[in-house]
């Protein structure tokens, strides 16, 4: 995925960029689950089970750190510097989390078909899904909408 | 499934609520749980953004990114 980011600047463009993105997504993922298909207990076994989400929340089920209120997030979407914190959040996820996400919400694939790709339960895939989303949401909180996050704007 | 709901059980259904349908029951207790939880209302809005952030996700020579 990281490899299609980065080909991404080196792209003249013809055809429509998304459908030249998704191509190549798909082609890097495809590889992904070869390779996963290889060592499919140590490239999916920490990422199956719910535990590491643990740490995101206190003993009697509160956040730790609650979401904070996003200042105007549709204005993020016009802004290019925006998509590149988001690409790197993307970056940061673990590997089969990461490609999960990908088929599910950049190629668009349903669980099932997704379940069917990596060779998952279903129950294991809206785990990977879920973590997916809480890093992303951390991350973006921490590194464009956050308080902390300065200078973004 | 209790029906008063932690946030950490409601963060994940609404996860979840994304990818699959919830059953009455799941649907009934998130919206009592999101109906005075603040955090799982901004977290809700939050999933729903990053879904349209994914849906937008530009390319290079994409001009409405410039």
């Amino acid at each position: 995925m990281l490899a299609a980011i980065q080909g991404a600047g080196r792209f003249a463009g013809q055809s429509s960029v998304r459908t030249w993105l998704v191509g190549i997504l798909k082609h890097k993922i495809v590889d992904s689950i070869r390779k996963s298909a290889r060592e499919p207990i140590s490239e999916f076994s920490g990422e199956a089970g719910a535990e590491d989400l643990d740490a995101y929340f206190e003993t009697d089920g509160h956040f730790i750190d609650p979401p904070e209120a996003w200042e105007d997030p549709e204005r993020a979407l016009e802004e290019r510097r925006f998509f590149e914190a988001l690409e790197r959040c993307l970056a940061s996820l673990p590997k089969a989390t990461a490609s999960a996400f990908t088929l599910r919400e950049l190629i668009g694939l349903d669980t099932q078909e997704i379940c069917k790709e990596l060779g998952i339960s279903a129950s294991n895939c809206w785990v990977m899904l879920y973590r997916a989303r809480m890093s992303l949401r951390a991350c973006l909180e921490r590194t464009w909408f956050g308080e902390r996050a300065g200078g973004s704007k | 499934m209790s029906i008063r709901l932690t946030c950490k059980e409601a963060s994940r259904l609404i996860s979840e609520g994304m990818d699959r349908r919830l059953s009455f029951l799941e649907r009934l207790a998130l919206r009592l749980h999101v109906g005075v939880c603040d955090a799982c209302t901004r977290f809700s809005r939050q999933l729903g953004f990053l879904r349209r952030a994914l849906q937008k996700m530009p390319g290079p020579d994409d001009p409405e990114a410039r």
